[in-house]
């Protein structure tokens, strides 16, 4: 079971969170001037990657507040936890 | 009952003042406190505990511990018993009953020991091969080895016991309570760390209760009692015996089995067994290691026994393994087995040693016993068919095959065997640390890890007594500095124990049987019967992967995990291949260490604590009412309300029947309910919900749909406005917990500049939604100060007064199209709002409706139920739902419903359904086709999503999502079922006052 | 080539100790080219190798595998077989895959150990119910055989379960379909590789791709830990790792790799001899001929690529097994771990071309992989041998998230996604 620092609340076991997917994917602002492909992209593809990946955790049997964690997939180690809104910490990706 | 003839006279940690009495297959025998079942049947000379797995051959004793391939036993029987344990854990108490398994009808005379005959057609995969051909043989056979497969027997009935979860956090967790646990603990105590010290047997000690050797001068066994004194002292460490670390997972998470009652016999009051859960900041691994035998012919026959076992039971258990003894060892600790065998009073006849030379000291203990020491010997046959009674032994060549050279045969009746140790490297495996390989030891010692966790003692690799001590006392000071405590603690020094000046080991896991064919009966897994043939049968047809050999052959897969045969396995695969053992690699080591109760993993969470149960504050009046319930994901909601020989469609049709003509009640408040406030939540409203929301005035209702970001319909609900700046949305009943994670999601996550705060207030109101042709009478008769007519309080308008003389919040909203009154008050007024309702409502005929009566009411009208109308690939359009898809404003979803598949014209579309034959009510689920055939296949263009009999429209109604639908009105469509085939007209889907002046009347 | 495998094959090898037996496959080095690269040896690539020899004469095939052949899912999953899919794309494909199960012992000459035990799908209110009714209607409208059983019915078949009105997830009915079962996984694997191995194709372990050769958007080979190969047409079916090798190719791909947990007890008497599948509960229990009971259970909510057994999914996995079984309680678990499933947004596969040319891909098939198999291999050797999907794998294209002609499945895998 992971263990997980939420910025609100400090390190608690993963069971009292839940995971939101991939961080750092903003909603197109004009939704409608956007190709069919270009919607998917938003819509459904993922990074997912090997390695370390940005993603939304929440909080939910807590302060039920969404914070984002930079963690390795392959090893669960968690290498950054940082608030919404915030880039990306290891100037990796979007 | 029999005198235990192979218990000693004096010694061992038994009780001999505390006899206690147990059966065994059917026969009684007594043994001691402090014995296992095993120590306690070898104590009464039963020697043949088993059968094995495939070959059914007779199985004995061969280890002390959890490593046990062989004695496995039934224990107990009825609604206790439990299968597969092995009979060196389980502790002796009165009145213990066990039972061998997998022999039918006895352990004596087994059918299946026929299988041994056919053992030359029964080789590793054997069935891979064969049984293809005709077709129908492979399922006739699997039905013989279904039932001749499995071990023990499954309880068949409920578990009377009860189990619980302990969560507990530490400094330092010490995994094993050996010399090298004992001495991390105490450091690590000393420094004031807070200190878990976990050991799976009864008692803190390890090897050295099973072993001679002194620590600090005196006895092992009473420096472990000195330490035991000092934990006792000490606050800050908790000592768990009976307590098996059995997984080491993620970020230091610990998982430990506590067994707290199993050794006092069944029925006994409390827990039975606690999974502690362990967070610790770091770890000690002590688990120390296990002695690993050495693969020979006949290897299995009962009587053949590790040695360090042999020794074990000697000396903690006060009972003889045999009446004489062969020790067969690669290294020296053979020759401290040896010794305590012949102290103990079984004689050995030999000592047969693998290596030309054997350490000073380990020589100087046969020496002073007169015990005769073949060098450069190994044992390469078996003799006896029953059990253990003789040795063939041999000169070794260099290369470690036996010669046949000076061969001769030993008789013996215990033949215990070193074939050096294996770290207990489990934990440190499963959660991702590396293995290195050791090449003095030839072992698998722990390597990397990526937790903060470090091994020691026997379990990194260290076998000696002394080693070990300071091994363990060096990782417990370093594993409480590591974790932050800065006190470095009083006595500093290891404890001490005598060094030996041993000789290295000699690489040999494996004597190669003389006789051709003879590997067929050198067995490596001793459970499973898989052999030294099998393995080189597997390298042989190219399963050369280490996993390819384990899962072709079974090797390691048996109820012991492989404990004892893993090693020596691979070793000879890497013979076989020619690859040196670290290149083979090993298998994974996968959680658990041993195998855990399904009741202790599941906890307290069974039964009624399984999962939550919601009720209602007015659920204790349907339930005296003689409802009928329907689970809505966690909520218990009123069904139907039959009275007394009333079938479910009668009592329905009444209640349907009744909120159309005089006045209908229903318990609403499953409903989910989120409470909005914020400057910006109209903006907020218009982005999650697919309408407009701009125009709505305080006091005015609407009814909303939302979508995914995919344009499919998520939930549906009414939205509220109650103040400038404060809404009330509703949700379905299932959704509610999802909708408002979803809301919060976007507002967090997307939106963070919007001013609008959520709160889940679902539970805090009660709703009674009141409808039909006398609602607004009874509301009359219950209330002063709210506005009913139809002009004060218009339909999808809220006012605020008393009903009842209970503050109330009154919504003249409605899923029945009756004239509607959902009356919301605090939750705690919930049953006196409704007794309220039932009193004065009673002459006018008020009737309690449940949900199957709301399903009816509302598909009379075309009213959709998200999630039953819609399965997540349903959009507002293909429900007829355009007026509510703003065009001027984007919203989630939007997007999406232009893409070119969801903008087609011919999607699936909702209708209704009308049968031809009235009485005849469409199954739902039913699937549609445009043209029946005798036969499937079938082209499907849709299904029935609800149907129901409509006493008010007097026939029976359904809805229905079918491909082109709109286009298809007034067409003939059909449902082909088993057995028979409906015809149904394609109609519009409103069923019941299409122009809805019952609504707003 | 190696011997046929029979009763007589057995009993003359006996004579010899066993020591006359081939190999299964060889295990060459690679070659500097070959017609087809297929990256993944599982079940489906292996399949895909075997049919593309078997029914399109293509036999310059390598067969790359980073690890050893059927170590990745293929040897990880609870070997549950069935073809009961709600829509008619599913229904085509796994009802391909089924049929071909039927036959594929004889036809590899490799008892896989299929067993036709029935797999019952349990429905635990009255949501269940409609969504079973629609379900089986759909099945038997495809032609696949598949029943409503009452609530009495699943007890007769499976005494162990508690039918009882009062437990907290009562049982009120369920699906069955006969032929649905368990087959050996492993064999499979095993099976398909000594079968297309007898046909030429190249199984090559211990080799893993680290790139995708391109060039002009066109595939031109990949470069290994072993070398670099040449090649006309490249098939990734890697599964849980098919973002990493879409990234390599240069595109992104509409899934994401879940951890997937399972666990086994220690062997017992048969107790159980039927799949029991609960969507609600998040469970799926069957019996193996071993003894041991097989468990499944949800997909852990966060990505991952750790193949390891994780808490508090087997805990809540347990605790919901047992209200249904209320004699697991006292049996024991023995081994636990965890597979890497590759999860698209509709719960179905992508089974096709990709935006680079010759290159293709199969993959997204979440946590029903395994039984799909050959279904997925034949209609991949398929795609791969042509150029162009055939009718069965049209639908599971990749484009079809551009246009919104998702295949949702979500109720048909029977966990949670």
């Amino acid at each position: 079971m992971l263990l997980i620092t939420c910025p609100w609340c400090g390190p608690r076991d993963e069971i009292e969170f839940s995971c939101g997917g991939e961080a750092h994917i903003t909603r197109p602002s004009e939704p409608e001037a956007l190709t069919d492909e270009a919607w998917a992209d938003y819509l459904f593809n993922r990074t997912n990657p090997k390695g370390p990946h940005a993603e939304r955790w929440v909080h939910t049997h807590g302060c039920r507040r969404w914070f984002n964690v930079l963690r390795n997939t392959a090893t669960n180690e968690i290498l950054a936890v940082y608030e919404m809104g915030k880039p990306r910490p290891d100037g990796e990706g979007s | 009952m029999r005198p235990q003839r192979m218990r000693l006279a004096s010694g061992g940690r038994i009780d001999r003042t505390r006899p206690l009495s147990f059966s065994f297959d059917g026969t009684r025998y007594q043994g001691f406190a402090g014995d296992t079942l095993a120590s306690a049947l070898m104590a009464n000379g039963v020697r043949r505990v088993g059968r094995s797995f495939k070959l059914h051959r007779f199985r004995g004793i061969f280890s002390a511990g959890a490593e046990e391939p062989n004695a496995i036993v039934q224990l107990e029987s009825g609604p206790r018993t439990v299968p597969n344990l092995r009979a060196t854990q389980v502790e002796l108490y009165d009145g213990l009953s066990a039972a061998s398994v997998n022999a039918w009808p006895s352990l004596a005379v087994d059918f299946l020991a026929i299988n041994s005959l056919f053992a030359p057609l029964l080789p590793a995969g054997f069935y891979y091969k064969t049984f293809m051909w005709p077709k129908p043989l492979w399922h006739a056979c699997e039905g013989m080895i279904r039932r001749a497969a499995g071990l023990g027997r499954a309880p068949m009935d409920p578990d009377p016991d009860t189990y619980d979860h302990l969560h507990a956090h530490c400094d330092v967790l010490v995994v094993g309570g050996g010399p090298t646990g004992l001495a991390a603990a105490l450091r690590a105590g000393r420094t004031g760390a807070r200190v878990i010290i976990a050991d799976e047997q009864n008692e803190l000690g390890g090897q050295l209760l099973n072993n001679r050797q002194q620590v600090d001068g005196s006895l092992g066994a009473d420096w472990v009692a000195t330490a035991c004194e000092e934990f006792v002292g000490t606050a800050n460490v908790r000592v768990l015996t009976r307590t098996t670390a059995f997984g080491h997972y993620e970020h230091n998470h610990v998982a430990l089995l506590e067994r707290r009652t199993d050794h006092l016999g069944p029925g006994v009051d409390g827990v039975r067994q606690r999974l502690w859960k362990v967070r610790a900041k770091q770890v000690v691994l002590a688990a120390g290691a296990y002695e690993r035998p050495i693969v020979f012919r006949n290897n299995d026959r009962p009587g053949v026994m590790l040695a360090s076992a042999a020794a074990a039971y000697v000396n903690r258990y006060a009972v003889r393994p045999g009446q004489r003894a062969v020790v067969f060892t690669n290294n020296d600790s053979g020759y401290a087995a040896a010794a305590d065998l012949a102290d103990g009073g079984v004689p050995v006849a030999a000592i047969v040693d693998a290596r030309l030379e054997a350490g000073d000291d380990a020589a100087a203990l046969a020496a002073v016993r007169d015990i005769e020491v073949l060098n450069g010997f190994a044992v390469v046959d078996v003799k006896g068919r029953r059990q253990v009674a003789g040795a063939d032994v041999s000169i070794l060549n260099d290369e470690g095959a036996a010669t046949g050279g000076s061969a001769r045969t030993i008789g013996c009746d215990l033949l215990a065997v070193s074939g050096g140790w294996n770290p207990c490297v489990h934990l440190h495996c499963h959660s991702g640390g590396k293995l290195d390989f050791d090449s003095d030891w030839a072992c698998f010692v722990p390597g990397r890890t990526p937790l903060a966790s470090r091994a020691a003692g026997a379990a990194a690799g260290v076998f000696e007594l002394a080693a070990c001590l300071e091994s363990g006392f060096e990782a417990g000071a370093r594993a409480a500095r590591a974790a932050g405590i800065k006190r470095r603690g009083r006595a500093r020094k290891a404890p001490a124990a005598e060094r030996n000046s041993p000789a290295p080991a000699r690489r040999l896991f494996h004597v190669p049987s003389l006789k051709r064919g003879g590997e067929a009966k050198a067995f490596v897994d001793l459970q499973y019967d898989v052999t030294a043939a099998d393995i080189s049968l597997a390298a042989r047809e190219g399963y050369e992967s280490v996993e390819h050999v384990k899962r072709y052959t079974t090797l390691g897969m048996a109820t012991d995990q492989g404990k004892t045969s893993n090693v020596a396995g691979l070793a000879i695969l890497s013979g076989v291949l020619g690859r040196p053992i670290p290149e083979v690699g090993t298998t994974t080591f996968r959680p658990p260490y041993t195998a855990v109760t399904y009741g202790a993993l599941a906890g307290r969470d069974v039964g009624d604590f399984a999962d939550p149960v919601r009720k209602t504050p007015m659920h204790h009046w349907h339930v005296a009412a003689g409802a009928k319930f329907e689970d809505v994901g966690q909520w218990k909601r009123p069904w139907y309300y039959p009275r007394a020989d009333e079938s479910m469609q009668e009592a329905v049709n009444r209640e349907c029947l009744a909120a159309r003509n005089t006045i209908g009640v229903l318990d609403a408040s499953t409903l989910g309910k989120i409470d909005i406030q914020g400057r910006d939540t109209v903006t907020f409203l218009n982005r999650v919900y697919t309408n407009t929301w701009d125009s709505l005035a305080v006091g005015r209702s609407r009814y909303g749909l939302m979508c995914g970001e995919d344009g499919m319909i998520f939930d549906d609900g009414v939205t509220t406005r109650l103040g400038d700046h404060h809404y009330l949305m509703t949700t379905t009943s299932g959704g509610a917990a999802r909708v408002m994670s979803w809301l919060e999601e976007w507002l967090q996550t997307e939106w963070p500049e919007l001013d609008v705060r959520l709160t889940s207030v679902t539970e805090q109101w009660a709703s009674a939604g009141l409808c039909g042709p006398g609602a607004r009478r009874l509301m009359d008769d219950l209330s002063e100060d709210l506005p009913l007519d139809s002009e004060a309080l218009p339909f999808m308008a809220m006012a605020e007064g008393r009903v009842a003389e209970i503050p109330a919040r009154v919504f003249r909203i409605s899923f029945s199209g009756e004239v509607s009154f959902e009356i919301n008050v605090a939750a705690r007024y919930g049953m006196a709002l409704w007794n309220a309702l039932m009193t004065a409502g009673e002459k006018y005929g008020i009737t309690p409706y449940g949900t199957e009566a709301m399903h009816v009411l509302r598909a009379e009208k075309g009213y959709i139920i998200a999630g039953q109308e819609t399965d997540g690939t349903v959009t507002p359009i293909d429900l007829g739902l355009e007026r509510m898809v703003s065009k001027k404003k984007d919203f989630i979803g939007k997007r999406s419903l232009s893409r070119s598949d969801t903008a087609r014209e011919d999607r699936k579309q909702l209708v209704g359904l009308l049968t031809e034959d009235e009485s005849e009510v469409l199954p739902e689920g039913a699937q549609i086709v445009a043209e029946p055939r005798p036969m499937p296949p079938m082209e499907m263009i849709g299904h029935v999503t609800s149907s129901y009999y409509s006493a008010n429209v007097g026939r029976s109604i359904a809805l229905a999502l079918i491909r082109s639908g709109r286009s298809r009105v007034g067409e003939y469509v059909f449902a082909p079922l088993p057995g028979k085939r409906v015809m149904a007209r394609v109609v519009e889907p409103v069923f019941f006052d299409p122009e809805g002046g019952r609504l707003h009347g | 080539m190696a011997a046929r495998y029979s009763i007589v094959s057995l009993v003359r090898n006996a004579f010899g100790y066993h020591e006359g037996w081939q190999r299964a496959w060889r295990s060459p080095d690679p070659k500097e080219r070959y017609h087809v690269v297929v990256i993944g040896g599982g079940g489906h690539g292996l399949a895909t190798a075997y049919y593309l020899a078997k029914e399109h004469g293509v036999t310059d095939i390598a067969v790359i595998e980073r690890g050893w052949l059927g170590g990745g899912n293929t040897g990880r999953n609870t070997t549950i077989i069935r073809s009961n899919y709600l829509w008619d794309e599913s229904a085509g494909i796994y009802e391909k895959a089924l049929q071909l199960y039927e036959g594929l012992s004889q036809d590899l000459n490799f008892n896989i150990m299929l067993s036709q035990r029935g797999v019952l799908n349990l429905a635990h209110n009255l949501h269940d119910l409609r969504e079973i009714s629609r379900r089986v209607n759909a099945i038997r409208l495809n032609g696949i055989d598949s029943e409503v059983l009452s609530a009495e019915e699943i007890k007769a078949m499976v005494p162990i379960l508690n039918i009882s009105p009062g437990a907290r997830y009562p049982v009120l009915g369920g699906s069955l379909q006969r032929r649905g079962g368990v087959a050996r996984h492993d064999a499979v694997a095993w099976g398909l590789a000594r079968a297309a191995d007898a046909r030429g194709v190249d199984i090559v372990q211990n080799c893993e791709v680290t790139d995708i050769l391109r060039e002009g958007g066109r595939v031109t080979g990949v470069e290994t830990t072993r070398g670099t190969i040449m090649a006309d047409k490249v098939g990734i079916v890697v599964a849980g790792h098919s973002s990493v090798l879409a990234a390599m190719a240069g595109f992104r791909m509409p899934v994401e790799s879940h951890p997937l947990q399972a666990l086994v007890s220690e062997p017992i008497k048969p107790i159980l001899d039927t799949v029991v599948m609960s969507g609600t509960v998040h469970v799926y229990v069957s019996q193996s001929d071993r003894g041991e009971l097989v468990m499944g259970a949800g997909i852990d909510g966060h990505n991952g690529y750790t193949q390891r057994g994780s808490l508090p999914v087997i805990e809540h996995m347990v605790a919901a097994a047992m209200e249904l079984f209320p004699i697991f309680s006292r049996l024991r678990m023995m081994r636990q771990w965890g597979g890497i499933v590759d999860v698209c947004p509709d719960a179905s596969p992508i089974i096709g071309k990709t935006p680079v040319e010759n290159l293709f891909i199969n993959c997204g098939w979440g946590t029903g992989g395994f039984k799909a198999t050959p279904g997925s291999g034949w209609v991949f050797a398929h795609t791969i041998a042509r150029g162009e999907p055939h009718p069965l794998n049209a639908p599971f294209s990749l484009d079809r998230f551009a246009a919104g002609k998702l295949i949702d499945e979500h109720g048909a895998a029977g966990v949670a996604h």
